[in-house]
């Protein structure tokens, strides 16, 4: 299936809620519904998204919102798609769905590392590359990094090094 | 190879020299190291380590254990998160140890320096460092200068000799 029909099917099973992101080929959808279109894109026969290739976190900027895009490929019917959440960044919360493709367990926990993204329902939230007492979420776009880290300097004066 | 002791053997059989000379020909001319690496560095370490450089021919042999290493090859980026492993490692080296930092992760944080929020910034902020080996990653020549250059300052130490 091509896009266009992935669209239509989708909008059929869940109305309003889908909506395509301007002059792109990528699909939004509000967080309060991904439960349930993250099992559809499972479980639909004509779908069939039985691969999960990617979750990937991004900032708008600051004071602006916070994204994570999922990368979806079917192995049986040989088409991909990729899905967009944006949430707010005071109290990023997008439901998990690691139960239903595996391979979102780690994924998520990187998004969660890197972009403070929190999954409801995920069984092991926790940091995946960074020390387990670090602060803040290093890849937002408002990120400060710290003076010290366990007593270990991180310079921030860069000028004696040019 | 410092060869000057054996050269001192006469046809007897006996060699006199002063024992600070003595222990520094044996210090310098093994120079084990500990086995580890953090980063695409430790790759060039084990080539430099392996049949074509090799590096045994210097005497330096990777150990896997720090008890019985002299010299801490810092291989690699050290990240915060790694940092302090590195130096629990080091200190559970026995006497005498030395530091070579390999590459420019390891002396400065090499590309990291300006946005590594995660690199510390130069493994000599944390361990004390003798022998700097520049390069991203240096070739294993350059690996087997530095230890040649470590074993020169081995041979200069007066472990002995109290200082002033």
């Amino acid at each position: 299936m091509d896009f266009n029909n992935i669209k239509k099917l989708l909008s059929t099973n869940h109305g309003e809620a889908i909506s395509v992101l301007e002059d792109t080929e990528i699909i939004l959808v509000p967080a309060e519904k991904w439960s349930e279109i993250a099992k559809d894109l499972k479980e639909n026969k004509d779908l069939t998204f039985d691969y999960l290739s990617c979750i990937t976190g991004y900032d708008n900027g600051a004071g602006k919102s916070i994204g994570v895009a999922y990368n979806f490929y079917s192995m049986a019917k040989k088409h991909s798609l990729e899905i967009r959440i944006e949430v707010d960044r005071e109290n990023p919360e997008v439901p998990s769905v690691e139960k239903i493709w595996r391979t979102a367990d780690w994924m998520e926990r990187e998004v969660y590392d890197m972009y403070g993204v929190s999954f409801k329902d995920h069984w092991d939230l926790r940091r995946i590359l960074l020390p387990s007492d670090w602060d803040g979420f290093p890849l937002r776009k408002d990120y400060k990094e710290p003076d010290y880290y366990n007593g270990m300097p991180v310079p921030k004066d860069k000028s004696y090094w040019e | 190879m410092d060869l000057s002791v054996i050269e001192k053997f006469n046809k007897d059989n006996v060699v006199v020299e002063k024992l600070e000379n003595l222990v520094n020909w044996a210090r310098s001319g093994s120079p084990w190291f500990f086995q580890f690496g953090l980063a695409c560095c430790a790759i060039e370490m084990m080539a430099a380590a392996a049949p074509r450089h090799d590096l045994e021919r210097f005497g330096a042999m990777p150990r896997a254990s720090p008890r019985q290493s002299d010299v801490m090859i810092v291989a690699g980026t050290v990240t915060l998160k790694m940092a302090s492993r590195v130096k629990r490692l080091y200190e559970q080296m026995t006497d005498p140890k030395y530091v070579i930092s390999m590459g420019s992760c390891a002396n400065s944080g090499g590309p990291y320096w300006q946005h590594g929020y995660h690199v510390l910034k130069g493994v000599d902020l944390i361990v004390p460092v003798d022998v700097y080996v520049p390069g991203c990653p240096p070739r294993p020549e350059a690996l087997i200068y530095g230890i040649m250059e470590l074993q020169r300052k081995i041979r200069n130490e007066k472990p002995y000799t109290k200082s002033a």
